[in-house]
């Protein structure tokens, strides 16, 4: 990766402000970014979401293939989830095979929508140990201003529920069977304070992430913490508190999704 | 899932790809291009972008540089290096693609670096590279075209000084016409494909492959209509460069 760098002058501008408890762009600690959802945008996938978050953009394809189950769970569809950190999205991405980053990103998208249990993988089953449907969730980045784990887990669970399971030798086409709408939130620690939803700026001089994955009853599913700087046990019970409040907001924007309309 | 079969069919169906009045498949003439939109500007971190719509192929294109070449050993001290990628997303097209580059899109990224570099002034920033990341969000045949025309808008949009735009269209041969402006069932089940690039100004050529068949007389006749194709595109260049532009003013 090419290096990430922000000037001192910004680093303690923001660092001061959050002393103030103020934020970039007059947002709350608790505030999200405007998200907007568009459901199916591209016609050649079985489902898929474009999603802004702020500035942040993300393009999320699901497509589904036949192939062989995984030997220990004979009677289930597959899940394979993969992100792509492209570098058409920052002046640090480069070209090249999955890095740590983008590897991270897909496995923490990947343990929300797996541990959920979202999709019904049973249902998925055609030929017991020789023939399932093979769910392929693609995230594709292409604008990056920072969270790209809520944008690529809300495209990821957009896409997801919006997906037709196709004909297959000549069988009806059905709504990929899926259950609960999983809900991801991520924060961040600088200097001291923790803020969600954090913009590139904000993750630079970020400490420590935290992500965390809700379902309806606001039980965990998933959690990641990243990078270096430390949480205490209060810290983590405060922000989880606050993710479930937002976790409700956040549910109903992924459920309604803008349908795409072609225009050609 | 199974394009080609599906394709198969829905050709064998009408039993071909141009009916007796003339019409294509999506009701087109043959010498009309496909709905067409481009927009600029579309992306917060690059330099330049520029997101086009041409029928169903939906291409996204962001222009970073010049910024310093590396390594160090592909610098050129006596000017910039335009370095295009294309990159299908593995979505974009009816059987996933693995994502990754494979030799097909390796190609395409050769062609088109050499196209732009064509029109871009680029002994006026030395040692550094031109990044032009194009992302085939959805394929629908005629990418390379869609990809180099908004990879022209992308580069106009970061200010990059340049001599000319880059446009390109393709013309093609579907059962025994010539075609402009190839899609999907066409592309598959036709007998030729003729992707062309001008520098719209001087009407010099800039990017032409050919597969399947031409005869002399043929080959003519594409050249001709490709290049007419490009000029209406040309137009569009400019009204969506126009449309950003006038944002600022």
């Amino acid at each position: 990766m090419r290096m990430d760098v922000i000037s001192s002058v910004n680093r303690e501008f923001i660092k001061n402000q959050l002393k103030k408890g103020k934020r970039l762009g007059e947002r709350g600690m608790d505030d999200y970014r405007k998200i907007k959802i568009m459901v199916n945008p591209i016609g050649t996938a079985e489902g898929s979401a474009y999603v802004t978050l702020g500035n942040t953009k993300v393009l999320v394809g699901v497509k589904l293939g036949v192939d062989k189950p995984f030997p220990d769970t004979p009677d289930k569809g597959v899940l394979i989830t993969n992100a792509e950190l492209r570098p058409i999205a920052s002046p640090t991405f480069e070209l090249g095979p999955p890095n740590p980053e983008s590897i991270e990103l897909a496995r923490v998208v990947d343990r929300g929508l797996r541990e959920s249990e979202m999709i019904d993988l049973e249902r998925l089953c055609m030929v017991p140990g020789e023939k399932v449907w093979i769910v392929f969730v693609d995230i594709h980045v292409l604008d990056y201003d920072g969270n790209l784990f809520d944008a690529s887990s809300f495209g990821a669970v957009a896409a997801l529920i919006n997906a037709r399971v196709p004909s297959y030798e000549g069988s009806e086409p059905y709504d990929l069977p899926t259950r609960g709408v999983p809900v991801s939130c991520t924060a961040v620690k600088i200097n001291g304070n923790v803020v969600l939803d954090p913009c590139s700026e904000e993750e630079k001089i970020a400490d420590a992430r935290l992500t965390v994955v809700m379902d309806e009853n606001l039980a965990m599913r998933a959690m990641q913490k990243g990078l270096s700087g430390k949480f205490t046990i209060e810290e983590i019970r405060k922000t989880i508190d606050v993710m479930s409040r937002k976790s409700r907001e956040l549910r109903e924007i992924i459920k309604e999704g803008e349908k795409y309309e072609q225009k050609n | 899932m199974n394009t080609k079969e599906n394709n198969e069919a829905k050709k064998t169906e009408k039993g071909k790809l141009i009916e007796d009045n003339g019409k294509r498949l999506d009701g087109r003439n043959l010498d009309e291009l496909r709905k067409i939109q481009m927009k600029v500007g579309v992306l917060n971190r690059a330099a330049g972008s520029a997101y086009v719509e041409w029928g169903k192929n939906k291409i996204l294109v962001g222009v970073y540089g010049p910024r310093e070449a590396q390594p160090r050993h592909i610098q050129n001290p006596l000017k910039g290096i335009i370095q295009a990628t294309y990159n299908m997303a593995s979505f974009s097209v009816s059987d996933r693609k693995r994502p990754g580059p494979d030799r097909r899109s390796t190609e395409i990224s050769k062609i088109i670096s050499r196209a732009l570099e064509a029109s871009i002034l680029s002994e006026s920033f030395p040692r550094t590279t031109i990044d032009i990341y194009l992302e085939v969000l959805e394929a629908d045949a005629g990418t390379r075209c869609a990809s180099l025309t908004a990879a022209s808008l992308a580069l106009a949009d970061a200010g990059i000084p340049m001599k000319d735009m880059v446009v390109s269209c393709a013309a093609g041969k579907v059962d025994d016409r010539v075609v402009l402006d190839l899609m999907k069932e066409e592309d598959n089940c036709g007998q030729a494909d003729l992707p062309v690039a001008i520098l719209p100004k001087s009407g010099e050529i800039v990017l032409m492959q050919l597969d399947g068949h031409l005869t002399g007389e043929e080959f003519e006749k594409a050249v001709s209509l490709a290049m007419d194709g490009c000029k209406k595109v040309y137009e569009m260049q400019k009204e969506a460069l126009m449309k950003s532009v006038g944002k600022v003013i």
